[in-house]
């Protein structure tokens, strides 16, 4: 079974976010960069399902983005992903999901699948559109924040819990398939020091837009990012202050009512 | 990516449980399996035998970054590693390799190391435990103190150090055997009501007409106390590694502590007293760091490092004393409260001035190094 599991560089989310000078990214110096938190469970996952498999299973990573992305790709192989496929070129600077998309399709295609697991979103910028236009792509089905996975015993469907507001959806899917994974499908591996140093061994194609047969970034032309801001500074705190809580009260609503305004 | 990876590891299964076990003094038999899964024992042994074939500095990183969080666990490791695996890889013949370190760096079994007596602590050339050769086997009497690893169920075997007779100059000739544990006449009995490393396995050691065979000797004859002493040396780095990872934990507790604690109406960071000890207490880690990376390198490259590693134990275990003195007193009371952690690493400390050559021992290594008693 070939399994794909996409993954994201992105900052950790520890990280302190600053707005570079041209307000078209952040600034990266002194920041820590991780494989995107919700694409941790795809790879696990996908680890998950090559062990239960067993045969000629292959988990494959497929990661687009900028040079400095090998690191998290390193930590991926060394979580015990076999090989994994880097898309690299300095046109997908910035790129729009749908760039993304394109992309990897195509070399996810190259690369043959039966299974695509990612994470439900990025958890940098929170678009949470690739893996559908990927779907769309790739014309297989999608099913998306799933918490529970599970094969049929021959290898013909999927069937997972998905989670919904106020509790799960139980779905199955035909293969090929692409997954997006919500926090709780499982308990990502941490990568051990053997897996770090076979990690060292494993073999990343780097491929560029030429390579997979584009002349230029693939776009939809339909949105694209003019500019970020910072997140607006909080407003004054007033504390309200009395002997008695009950007082406080009183006050606290006086002032929403009054001057706030929202009651 | 392994500083990253052991971070998380530490963060996760360690840090949940450290106080637990500390209070309990508690060995997790759990917790050692998980910590050999991450592969933390065997870090330098070629893959061939089960290990991860890594270097000795991302050995040390390993011990460091465990003993940010707990300085038990990280006694577990390095002891596991330096004094258990490290005499049987590096003296061990073929086959003692190929039977014992698979074994070991799966965390199947741990391997302590016998040198310590209750009568020979600095002067281990004082010890009295003896091996004679009797019939085709070792026949072990005598007894050891305060050996890390050596008494738990997960104890396999143990490298016992012993006089085998007499050298031609006169002086006792000493020499390693491997006693596996449970063989008749080996009784392995726990430390208990330690100061510190509460959460880890200390054991007293009892040999009475113990018989292994003869092929259990380890490397050759009458090597024991040079085997001993390399031990030493590669074990400083480790208790080195202790020292600097104990200091940063404690140091970074503090100094969260010092910016989130608010008295006379502003956090006790922004005054001088407190900040220019996490100032202080932040360059000497980062001088412990530098030292004990530079001795690690030095080794790594094949070059003497025995001076350094006895400047690199000194140094990092008495940063940690002075870095917990002063993260207990930022701290004030809470300080002193279990709970807060620091408590834990202050005592934790203490061990590290004193097991594997004190601190006196660690200078008198240095005064030889630099010529004092060349005179």
């Amino acid at each position: 079974m070939k399994i794909i599991v996409l993954l994201k560089r992105v900052p950790d989310t520890e990280a302190k976010i600053l707005i570079n000078q041209d307000g078209n990214g952040i600034r990266e110096d002194g920041v820590k960069f991780i494989i995107n938190t919700y694409d941790e469970y795809g790879i696990e996952e996908g680890l998950r399902l090559k062990e239960k498999v067993g045969g000629d299973s292959k988990v494959t990573a497929v990661c687009a983005g900028p040079e400095e992305s090998t690191e998290v790709i390193r930590t991926a192989l060394a979580m015990g992903v076999d090989d994994a496929v880097h898309i690299c070129d300095p046109a997908l600077a910035k790129p729009s999901p749908f760039t993304i998309a394109e992309v990897l399709a195509k070399a996810i295609s190259e690369e043959g699948f039966d299974i695509i697991f990612c994470g439900k979103q990025g958890i940098d910028d929170d678009m949470a559109q690739t893996q559908s236009i990927l779907a769309e792509k790739l014309d297989i089905p999608q099913v998306n924040n799933a918490t529970v996975f599970e094969l049929a015993d021959d290898l013909s469907k999927a069937v997972l819990n998905r989670r919904i507001e106020g509790g799960d959806e139980k779905v199955e899917a035909s293969l090929p398939v692409i997954i997006s994974c919500e926090k709780g499908l499982n308990d990502p591996r941490y990568a051990s020091l053997p897996g770090i140093m076979k990690a060292k061994k494993k073999e990343i194609r780097v491929k560029n837009l030429a390579d997979l047969g584009f002349n230029e970034a693939p776009s939809s032309g339909r949105s694209r990012v003019l500019k970020w801001l910072p997140m607006p500074k909080g407003g004054e705190c007033k504390m309200v202050e009395a002997e008695e809580t009950v007082d406080a009260v009183k006050e606290l609503a006086r002032l929403l009512r009054e001057e706030a305004k929202v009651v | 990516m392994l500083r990253d990876s052991i971070r998380d590891f530490a963060e996760n299964e360690i840090a949940p449980v450290a106080l637990e076990l500390d209070e309990k003094e508690e060995f997790s038999i759990e917790l050692t399996r998980k910590m050999a899964e991450m592969g933390l024992f065997g870090i330098i042994v070629p893959e061939k035998y089960g290990g991860s074939g890594m270097d000795y500095l991302s050995y040390i990183i390993a011990v460091e970054e465990i003993a940010r969080i707990d300085g038990s666990q990280g006694a577990t490791v390095a002891a596991g590693n330096s004094l258990g695996i490290g005499p049987l890889y590096y003296y061990g013949n073929e086959k003692q390799k190929e039977e014992w370190l698979p074994r070991l760096c799966r965390g199947e079994i741990l391997a302590s190391f016998g040198l310590t007596e209750a009568d020979a602590g600095s002067d281990a050339g004082a010890s009295k435990t003896t091996a004679r050769l009797e019939d085709g086997e070792w026949v072990v009497d005598g007894s050891k103190i305060f050996i890390t690893n050596s008494s738990s169920k997960l104890s396999g075997i143990c490298t016992v150090q012993a006089i085998t007779g007499q050298r031609s100059d006169g002086k006792k000739e000493m020499s390693c055997i491997l006693v596996p544990n449970g063989t008749p006449g080996f009784e392995a009995k726990k430390m208990t009501d330690k100061m510190m490393w509460r959460a880890s396995d200390t054991g007293e050691l009892f040999f009475e007409d113990c018989r292994v065979p003869e092929e259990n000797l380890l490397g050759k004859r009458g090597e024991g106390f040079k085997q001993m002493l390399e031990t030493l040396d590669n074990g400083r780095l480790a208790i080195a590694a202790m020292g600097l990872g104990g200091a940063q934990g404690a140091y970074e507790i503090a100094l969260k502590y010092a910016r989130e604690r608010e008295q006379f109406g502003r956090a006790i960071s922004t005054f001088q007293a407190n900040g220019f000890k996490l100032a202080d207490m932040a360059t000497e880690i980062e001088a412990a760091r530098t030292l004990l990376y530079k001795a690690c390198s030095l080794k790594d490259a094949g070059k003497p490092f025995s001076k350094q590693a006895a400047m690199s134990k000194l140094f990092c275990s008495e940063v940690m004393g002075r870095v917990v003195d002063s993260a207990v007193q930022i701290m004030g009371g809470y300080g002193l409260m279990k709970e807060y952690k620091v408590e834990r690493f202050f005592r934790d400390y203490k061990i590290l001035t004193i097991g594997e050559g004190t601190s006196e021992i660690q200078r008198l290594v240095i005064s030889r190094h630099i010529g004092c008693f060349d005179v």
